[in-house]
C-alpha cells in the first residue's frame, strides 16, 4: 500500500497541535453560537413586532448578512477597521464578532418564522382558560417555539462551526491552518502527509459536528 | 347603568362591534340566564362567532357593555382573566396545545391559573375523561387523537375550570359526520345538567333538540328569537324562513 502520509501526526506534537487548532475552532464558533443565540432570541422577537421602524431595520441587517460573503465581512472588521479606524482587533476577536453578527441574523430569521408559525388560535385558546401573557408565553409560545426551533437552531451550529475555517484568512492558527503548516513543514520528508493531514482535519470536524447534528435528528424526531 | 336581574349571566347591551370602518355586530342585546342554552344560527358571516368573541373578551367592543353577573367585560382590564376562568369556550378548530399530552392539557389551567392542588384536579380530569369515554388517551398527544375525540378533550379542558357559562363555536364544523354525534351527544348530557350554555352550530335537528331558546343572527342583527318549536315550525321572519330552506332540499325533477 502506498504512503499515506500519517505517519507526520507522530512526530513531535503535530497532533496536540490539530487539536489546538480545533479548539480554536471550536472556541470561535462556540463563543459566537452562545452570543447569536441570545441575540437571535432577542432580535426575533423584535421582528415580530407591529413597529415600521424595527421591521425595516431588521430586514436591512438581515439583508446585509444574507447577500455579504462572510469572508468579506471578516475582511472589513479585521483590516478595514485598523485603516480606517486605528482599531487594531485581534484576530480572534475579528472572528468573533463577524460569526456573531452573522448568526444572529440567521437564528433571529429563525425565532421570528418559529414564533409566527405558532397559530393565533394559540394564544386564545389559552386565554379562554384564563392564563395570563405571561403563564401563556410560558406554558405554551415558548415550550412550541423551542420545539421548532431547536433542530433549526442546531444546524446552524453545524454551519457556524464549518465556517470557522475561513479564519485562517486573517490569520487565525485554526485546526486547517495547523494542517497547513505540518504539511509545508514536512514537504520534503513526508510527500504525501497532505493527505494525512487533511483526512485528520476531515475526521476532527466529524467528530466534532456529527454528535450535534445526531442530537437535532433525535429532537426532531422526539417533537415533530 | 345596566340592570342585573339575580339569574342573569351574560348580559349583552346595545352591544357594537366593528373591524375598522366595517360594523358587523350593531346594537345587539341578549341576556343568557342560568341554566339556559341558547343556540345562535344564521348564515355564514354574520357575526356568531365575532358575537361569542366578545363575550369572551377576545374582541374588543366599540359600543354598549357586555357584563357577567354584573362585571364587565373587557379584554385590555385587569380582572378579565379571573372572568375567562368563569366563561369556558370551545372552539371550531379545537386547539388543544400539541406538546402536551391530553391529561396534561386539561389540568394546565386549573393548576397554573386557579392554583389548584394537582393530585384532586387530575383526579377530576380522568373522571370527566372517563364520562366522554377517552380515559384511555390520557397519555397520548393530541395529534394520536381523531378530530372528534380532540374536540371531546377540548370541551373537558374547558369543563374542568367549572365555567358558569360554555360557549362553543360551531364545534362539529370541522368534523368528519360520523364524529359529529359524539361530540354532540357529550353537549345534549350538558343541557341536561343545566349547564349554561351558548351555542353557535349549523346542526339545525340539534339545535332544535338542545335548545332553550333559538336565536337568529343576520348581517349582526338579532332578527328573531325564540323558542326552538315556534322558530324551527314557524318562523315569523321572511328573513328566518329563507335561512331554514337552505337546509331542505327540494326532490329532482327529472326532465322527461
Ligand atoms: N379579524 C377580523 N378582521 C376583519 N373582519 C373580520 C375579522 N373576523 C371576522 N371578520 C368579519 O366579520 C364578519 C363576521 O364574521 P364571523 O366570523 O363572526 O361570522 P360567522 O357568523 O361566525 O360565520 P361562519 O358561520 O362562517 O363561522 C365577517 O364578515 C368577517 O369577514
Ligand atoms: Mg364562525
Amino acid at each position: 500500500m502506498r504512503d499515506l502520509g500519517i505517519d507526520v501526526l507522530f512526530k513531535g506534537s503535530n497532533m496536540l497541535r490539530l487539536l489546538e487548532g480545533l479548539w480554536v475552532s471550536m472556541r470561535i464558533s462556540l463563543i459566537s453560537v452562545v452570543i447569536s443565540m441570545v441575540l437571535g432570541l432577542l432580535v426575533g422577537a423584535l421582528m415580530t413586532r407591529k413597529s415600521k421602524v424595527v421591521k425595516w431595520f431588521t430586514r436591512i441587517y438581515l439583508e446585509i448578512v444574507r447577500v455579504m460573503p462572510q469572508m468579506v465581512l471578516l475582511f472589513i472588521v479585521f483590516f478595514g477597521t485598523t485603516r480606517v479606524f486605528g482599531w487594531n482587533i485581534e484576530a480572534e476577536k475579528a472572528a468573533i464578532i463577524v460569526f456573531s453578527f452573522w448568526g444572529t441574523a440567521e437564528m433571529a430569521d429563525l425565532v421570528r418564522g418559529a414564533l409566527i408559525s405558532i397559530p393565533v388560535h394559540q394564544y386564545e385558546s389559552a386565554a379562554a382558560l384564563g392564563m395570563t401573557e405571561l403563564q401563556t408565553y410560558v406554558h405554551v409560545i415558548i415550550p412550541q417555539t423551542l420545539r421548532r426551533l431547536i433542530p433549526l437552531s442546531i444546524n446552524l451550529v453545524t454551519r457556524m462551526i464549518k465556517t470557522t475555517s475561513l479564519v485562517m484568512l486573517i490569520g487565525v492558527v485554526e485546526v486547517l491552518k495547523v494542517g497547513q503548516q505540518i504539511i509545508e513543514a514536512n514537504r520534503t520528508s513526508s510527500p504525501n502527509a497532505a493527505f494525512g493531514v487533511y483526512a485528520t482535519v476531515f475526521l476532527l470536524y466529524f467528530i466534532a459536528c456529527w454528535p450535534i447534528s445526531m442530537l437535532s435528528r433525535y429532537l426532531e424526531r422526539k417533537w415533530c | 347603568m345596566v340592570l342585573i336581574m339575580a339569574d342573569e349571566l351574560v348580559k349583552i347591551d346595545h352591544m357594537t362591534k366593528k373591524y375598522d370602518e366595517n360594523t358587523i355586530i350593531e346594537d345587539l342585546s341578549l341576556t343568557i340566564h342560568e341554566g339556559e342554552v341558547v343556540v345562535i344560527v344564521g348564515p355564514s358571516g354574520c357575526g356568531k362567532s365575532t358575537l361569542l368573541r366578545c363575550i369572551n373578551g377576545l374582541e374588543p367592543i366599540q359600543g354598549g357593555s357586555i357584563t357577567f353577573r354584573g362585571e364587565s367585560i373587557d379584554g385590555k382590564s385587569k380582572h378579565i382573566n379571573e372572568i375567562r376562568q368563569r366563561i369556558g369556550m370551545v372552539f371550531q378548530s379545537y386547539e388543544l396545545f400539541p406538546h402536551k399530552t391530553i391529561l396534561q392539557n386539561i389540568t394546565l389551567a386549573p393548576i397554573m391559573v386557579q392554583k389548584r392542588k394537582k393530585g384532586e384536579v387530575e383526579k377530576e380530569a380522568e373522571e370527566l375523561l372517563s364520562r366522554v369515554g377517552l380515559l384511555e388517551k390520557k397519555d397520548s398527544f393530541p395529534r394520536q387523537l381523531s378530530g372528534g375525540q380532540k374536540q371531546r378533550v377540548a370541551i373537558v379542558r374547558a369543563l374542568c375550570m367549572h365555567p358558569e357559562v360554555l360557549l362553543f363555536d360551531e364545534v362539529t364544523a370541522a368534523l368528519d359526520p360520523e364524529m359529529v354525534r359524539e361530540v354532540l351527544e357529550v353537549l345534549l348530557s350538558l343541557a341536561e345538567q343545566g349547564r349554561t350554555m351558548v351555542i353557535v352550530t349549523h346542526e339545525m335537528s340539534f339545535a332544535k333538540a338542545v335548545a332553550d331558546r333559538v336565536v337568529f343572527l343576520d348581517h349582526g342583527e338579532i332578527v328573531e328569537e325564540g323558542r326552538p318549536v315556534d322558530f324551527f315550525e314557524h318562523p315569523k321572519t321572511e328573513r328566518a324562513q329563507k335561512f331554514l330552506n337552505t337546509f331542505t332540499y327540494d326532490k329532482v325533477e327529472k326532465a322527461k
